[in-house]
């Protein structure tokens, strides 16, 4: 699903640049669930942006789902963006002003579907991650856990090929957190590939693998066996 | 573009801070506000200026005969001539874009004798010799009666139509006019109308002190024949009398045997010279108002161009979301450009409606009071003048929303996202 050989990425900070990835060779098959760890300035978030498409690499090649993703116009990027990859955020990132029905079809919105098509579909996801009486609510007016749930409910309301998730439990507390994974593991049980970006090690022994990153090298790969969330709800 | 999603997405986001939205608006609505004023005032000085010219057809020029000035087939110069009933004819057939050829004879004038009589009271007025299409020329209202009509002329019926102030003399308060006979240089006619004429030039006293009587009755009962006095001439709309002038004089002239370059044969008033005049007057005028509203406007406008970049700036972040889930930039340079297009649309409608109230006010404190003496009359605006400016308004909207626009979108979808 994902292939990234050689992936070198280095920010300029006035004179100096910073060298953040540093030759990164990392495949996911369809159907895993793999978590990638690091502390702070391991270049784990820019891993994350360059697969999402919200930044693009110095060097090396990034494919999608066989689709080369290189030098894309804005436009591109986009259309890509809004059909292969879902995005969840550690801040939510809700739009403040739309109830959660209307944050979920928003991807819809820019897929330019029909509204009532749009709102049946967001609906069912709404449904999905169990929100579904709480659809005309404005985000404020949900707990921590349930706006990451209906963020979860956006970025699978376009049917991505890939879930990319940016610390999704970063701002939750623990119970919180599990209840999340939990429904990410479900997401991840129907076969759809996800990845995971964290810092907490329970949280990463929920997924399937753990790619462990250190200075923008892979230092560490492993498989694990996997513990499902629901065990410690 | 125009879908229901993206005016809903339009309105919530100028809702979500409705005090910031209004204070925006505010600066376009005042500038559009006096832009309508200003044409407004501008407008009713026009009117109220131009009621001076009693409402008289303006496309119009007076001509009458003075002495040749220059020898011509044998004839010396210095001769007298008059203008014959049959020049009328000439005329409007040769020169096929005038409207109305009056030909007119007078009894009076400035400092006349006293020239009517009704039993002990007399008057000295000018007496009209008319057809009925003069009071299209120089219109007046009616009264009481009616006017001159055609079975008057055909008939040569000796009626008489007097003004207001002719009536205030000879006869007492109250009395009954219509039907009673006055004596015009011994000749009684009887009176069938009374007029008030529009105006308020300097001679307007005098405008109410005439009397009018068929042309045909005029010229029998005073001995003129089929001699003419003067002429009034109008042109027809589209066409103005400054540029067929030359050719009336032309058929003037061949019919009455004088030489092609005098200048001085025939004399005329060009009324719609002085009316253009005037009109340059108030283009200037015009021209002014739309400096200065446009001017205020502007500095509206720049208050929506600083909002809407506060506003990219505080959705730095929903921006970015939006591009992570899809957004392409021409949907959220769209979004930001419509918001602007939007808001100034509104504002400018509600200064255009405020505007109109404050005019539908003077209008009506205005219409109390007797405006014929004002220099100021009936203020208003036409669609013309609001679709201009709604345009001003769509346009400086895009402006206004461009660079916000492009604010928003410079940006990189990773660090907007990153913006808290």
């Amino acid at each position: 699903m994902i292939e990234i050989s050689n992936l070198h990425k280095s920010y300029r900070m006035g004179a100096n640049s910073l060298h953040v990835l540093k030759g990164i060779n990392f495949n996911v098959e369809e159907g895993e669930l793999v978590s990638i760890m690091g502390s702070s300035g391991s270049g784990k978030s820019t891993l994350l942006n360059i697969l999402g498409m919200l930044d693009e690499a110095d060097e090396g090649s990034y494919h999608l789902d066989g689709v080369p993703i290189k030098n894309l116009s804005e436009k591109q990027a986009a259309k890509y963006r809004n059909k292969f990859l879902g995005f969840i955020f550690q801040s939510f990132n809700l739009i403040g002003y739309k109830s959660a029905l209307d944050n979920v079809a928003l991807p819809l919105y820019y897929q330019g579907m029909a509204r009532s098509e749009r709102i049946d579909r967001a609906m069912s996801y709404l449904e999905k991650v169990g929100l579904a009486q709480w659809a005309s609510h404005l985000p404020n007016e949900l707990s921590g856990g349930q706006k990451q749930r209906v963020a979860i409910a956006r970025a699978l309301a376009s049917d991505p090929k890939v879930l990319l998730a940016d610390e999704p439990t970063g701002a939750l507390d623990t119970k919180t957190s599990y209840e999340v994974m939990d429904l990410i593991q479900e997401i991840n049980d129907e076969g759809r590939t996800i990845l995971v970006v964290t810092h907490e090690h329970d949280i990463a022994q929920m997924t399937k693998r753990i790619v462990n990153l250190k200075d923008g090298l892979i230092i560490e790969d492993t498989l694990v066996s996997q513990v499902r969330a629901l065990s410690h709800v | 573009m125009f879908s229901r999603d993206r005016w809903s997405e339009i309105i919530e986001a100028l809702t979500s801070n409705w005090f910031r939205t209004v204070l925006t608006a505010f600066g376009v609505m005042w500038g559009i506000f006096i832009l309508v004023i200003l044409l407004a005032a501008g407008k009713g000085l026009e009117n109220g200026v131009k009621q001076g010219f009693g409402g008289m057809a303006t496309n119009s020029m007076f001509m009458w005969t003075q002495t040749v000035s220059k020898p011509y087939k044998g004839m010396p110069k210095g001769r007298r001539y008059s203008f014959e009933i049959e020049d009328v004819d000439a005329i409007k057939r040769q020169v096929p874009e005038l409207m109305i050829v009056s030909p007119r004879n007078q009894l009076g004038g400035f400092r006349g004798t006293n020239n009517v009589v009704r039993g002990l009271n007399t008057g000295a007025y000018n007496v009209y010799g008319d057809y009925p299409e003069i009071i299209q020329q120089e219109p007046m209202d009616i009264t009481s009666g009616r006017f001159i009509n055609y079975s008057d002329i055909e008939q040569k019926r000796k009626v008489a139509i007097i003004g207001d102030g002719v009536r205030s003399e000879l006869y007492d308060k109250g009395e009954e006019v219509l039907g009673t006979y006055i004596k015009i240089n011994g000749v009684n006619f009887m009176v069938i109308g009374t007029y008030k004429k529009k105006g308020n030039n300097g001679d307007a006293e005098e405008m109410q002190k005439q009397i009018f009587v068929p042309f045909t009755s005029f010229s029998q009962a005073f001995n003129r024949g089929n001699k003419v006095g003067w002429m009034a001439l109008t042109a027809r709309d589209g066409s103005s009398i400054t540029n067929v002038k030359n050719d009336i004089m032309d058929v003037v002239k061949s019919r009455h045997s004088i030489h092609p370059d005098d200048d001085r044969a025939v004399g005329h008033f060009d009324l719609f010279k002085e009316y253009s005049k005037v009109n340059g007057l108030f283009i200037a005028l015009k021209a002014v108002a739309y400096f200065v509203g446009v001017l205020v406007l502007l500095s509206g406008i720049i208050g929506i161009s600083n909002i809407m970049l506060i506003v990219v700036k505080e959705r730095t972040n929903e921006i970015g979301v939006r591009r992570a889930l899809g957004a392409t930039p021409w949907s959220i340079r769209g979004q930001i450009l419509m918001e602007s297009v939007f808001l100034t649309i509104i504002s400018g409608m509600a200064g255009i409606i405020l505007a109109t109230g404050v005019i539908w006010l003077v209008n009506f404190q205005l219409s109390q009071m007797d405006t014929s003496e004002m220099m100021f009359l009936n203020p208003s605006v036409n669609l013309g003048v609001v679709l201009i400016a709604l345009s001003i308004l769509i346009i400086s909207g895009i402006l206004a929303g461009l660079i916000p626009a492009q604010q928003a979108i410079k940006i990189k979808p990773v660090d907007a996202l990153r913006t808290e």
